[in-house]
């Protein structure tokens, strides 16, 4: 069965000027990730992964090449119209769970889908039913501030879905959580990649990245390894960054 | 994100951090109730002003002839009667007014504030005074100088335990039969305007010295027309003196119109000074709501990137400073109100004067919707910033 292409990376590139000299975070990067796909972006710090997950998840737009999102080039949007997409197409889960402290978790959840314009009534249902499949629906008055880290995070993967999104966007969901709650929200991916949600996972350790089906290894820009999680090169250090860290 | 999302927002961010939002509503809260207080000022120094001109007969017009030079040349009350009645849309009914100084007794008791006053028949009508018992000045009366007098109620009810008619007081020695008595017009109070004696003007002309000067009181047709029936006036004054030092005109209705333009002036300059804190109040949340951006920068960057569109960020900011704005104008409203009765009680304690300060409902309004428009206008500029912040830097900021 040939599945849907729903990310397409067509010689991407991000170019940022510092003064004089030309940083290259992106250079000609091709992939293209399927619906249902479980991907982990990995690499090293200043790899280029924020520059990708930006472009992925349409708050920045790339400098040279095509970024195709179910078909569509969001080189081409202006800022109104990459919000529209954010809000249809996109599900964020951040590393610092970015919930609105003010807002209790029913609210937070219902934010995505306010700005989608969705009657107050079923915002409410499915902003609910979202809390509920993270095993919080006990806890929706609450207040974000009132939560471990563990279930904020919780929180934010109910918002992601709460809006159906086609993508499902985590970058290093896990980083601010000790290991055995990390664990936990991994687990959670995974099923929300079993229900049929297509997930991208960025992050710099390679333990968490084996939670996925395919890993996509990036090194100062390029893409140096794409394939199955199994590959027993998927974790190899790219030899520059062993040769520097030698000297 | 429908309007009413928008206000709920709004509503519930001001409610979060109540101290602060009053005091980013303070300079809006003082201005607004300074405006109200002081329009408020203005209609009841208005008021009291037409009240007080009200008595005094707002379709009145005193006429002071002083005459001319060493020629004594003097109109005659015969030919100033012939104007009025020339101009019968301007002028009604004319009395003479002569101001007595004699000293007046009743009994062996000397009445030190009673105020003497010849007139002629028609003043009482001209002054809206109505005869309670007895008669009036009548026309037989200025013709034979007769020796009767009107007085007012207060003379009445305390010289003569309520029956006048028929008794007798002395004026500069001179014996007066009471042929009228007054209804009470104030509140019988000495040296008020019941303490009162009307005399044939003739008599009184004779008994004092008056010069050439003379006085005369008319009534107008038209208070709309006040100006225009001085200036019918003046103009045949004129004609007769040649010499516009030789009377004097005055309507009260014009004296009242005059002074009230005067006092809308006062007003005005001081509603605007007022007005200027309601724009020092407006840059206090210009300021503040620059603050609260760039505090909030982070959730600016999670709205944006759960999808907001600029405009919903735009709006939500307006929206928060114009009802943080308005609030702060409903509050001042409120306060305005309660200052405008202290102040009128304070008055009403400290001076004799019955003055109301009464907001009128379209000050109310202005203010109102000039705070709430100063909350869109300096809240724009902010908002305007909030709306167009990259979402990238905006989700990174701590
Ligand atoms: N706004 C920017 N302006 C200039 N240079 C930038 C900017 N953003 C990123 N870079 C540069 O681009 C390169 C890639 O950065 P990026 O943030 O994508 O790395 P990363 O893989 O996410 O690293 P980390 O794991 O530390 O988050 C780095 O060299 C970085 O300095
Ligand atoms: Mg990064």
């Amino acid at each position: 069965m040939a599945q849907e292409t729903i990310i397409e990376f067509r010689d991407v590139s991000k170019v940022y000027h510092m003064g004089d000299s030309i940083i290259r975070a992106a250079d000609h990067v091709n992939f293209t990730v399927k619906k249902g796909e479980f991907v982990a972006i990995v690499g090293q710090s200043g790899s280029g992964k924020s520059t990708c997950m930006n472009i992925i998840g349409c708050l920045d737009v790339p400098s040279e090449g095509e970024y195709l999102l179910q078909g569509k080039n969001v080189g081409e949007m202006d800022r109104d119209e990459l919000a529209e997409i954010r809000n249809e197409m996109l599900g964020f889960i951040f590393q610092q769970y970015n919930l609105l402290p003010k807002l209790n978790l029913l609210e937070n959840v219902e934010v995505p889908l306010m700005y989608a314009g969705v009657p107050k009534e079923e915002r409410r249902e499915r902003a609910a039913a979202a809390l509920e499949k993270v095993g919080l629906g006990n806890k929706m008055k609450h207040l974000p501030t009132q939560l471990s880290g563990g279930q904020q995070q919780r929180v934010s993967i109910a918002r992601a879905l709460a809006g159906s999104p086609s993508v499902i966007l985590a970058d290093e969901p896990t980083g601010a959580l000790d290991s055995r709650t990390g664990r936990e929200v991994l687990r959670m991916l995974q099923q929300v990649h079993r229900e049929g949600n297509t997930v991208v996972l960025i992050t710099h350790d390679n333990g968490i990245a084996a939670t996925a089906q395919r890993v996509i290894r990036l090194d100062d820009g390029h893409i140096v390894y794409d394939g199955p999680v199994t590959d027993p090169n998927a974790f190899v250090q790219p030899k520059i960054y062993t040769e520097e860290v030698a000297q | 994100m429908t309007f009413s999302e928008c206000f709920g927002m709004a509503w519930k961010n001001i409610m979060s951090s109540k101290m602060r939002s009053l005091l980013t509503m303070l300079g809006i809260i003082i201005g607004v109730t300074a405006v109200i207080v002081i329009m408020g000022m203005g209609n009841g120094m208005e008021n009291y002003m037409r009240e007080s001109f009200q008595e005094l007969g707002t379709n009145n017009m005193t006429v002071t002839l002083i005459g001319r030079g060493n020629s004594y040349t003097q109109m005659s009350y015969e030919e100033l009667q012939e104007i009025v009645e020339e101009n019968p849309d301007d002028f009604d009914l004319i009395s003479p007014t002569v101001t007595m100084t004699g000293t007046v007794k009743i009994g062996s008791e000397t009445m030190d504030a009673t105020s003497v006053t010849g007139v002629g028949e028609d003043y009482f009508e001209i002054k809206s005074l109505h005869i309670a018992q007895g008669r009036g000045i009548q026309y037989v009366d200025e013709l034979k100088r007769t020796y009767v007098c009107v007085i007012g109620s207060y003379l009445n009810n305390t010289m003569f335990n309520g029956n006048g008619i028929g008794e007798t007081l002395k004026i500069d020695g001179r014996e007066f039969t009471v042929v009228g008595v007054l209804e009470e017009k104030a509140d019988s109070e000495e040296g008020g305007s019941d303490d009162v004696i009307y005399v044939p003007y003739s008599t009184a002309s004779r008994l004092s010295f008056t010069g050439m000067m003379s006085t005369y009181i008319l009534t107008i047709v038209s208070e709309d027309r006040a100006s225009e029936s001085k200036t019918v006036m003046e103009n045949a004054l004129y004609n007769y003196y040649k010499d516009d030092d030789s009377y004097m005109v005055s309507a009260t209705a014009e004296a009242l119109e005059t002074m009230t333009s005067m006092l809308n002036v006062v007003i005005t300059v001081l509603a605007v000074i007022a007005g200027i804190s309601l724009v020092v109040g407006g840059i206090g949340i210009m300021n503040i709501m620059l603050v609260s951006v760039t505090e909030r920068t982070r959730e600016i960057g999670i709205r944006k990137a759960l999808g907001s569109k600029e405009k919903y960020i735009l709006m939500q900011f307006v929206t928060e400073s114009a009802l943080t704005s308005a609030l702060g104008g409903i509050i001042g409203i409120l306060l305005g109100y309660l200052l405008s009765a202290a102040v009128t009680e304070a008055i009403t304690q400290l001076m004799e004067a019955d003055i109301t300060v009464s907001p009128d409902l379209g000050s109310v309004l202005l203010a109102f919707s000039i705070s709430a428009g100063i909350g869109v206008f300096f809240g724009y500029m902010p908002a305007k910033k909030a709306a167009q912040m990259n979402p990238i830097d905006a989700l990174r900021y701590d």
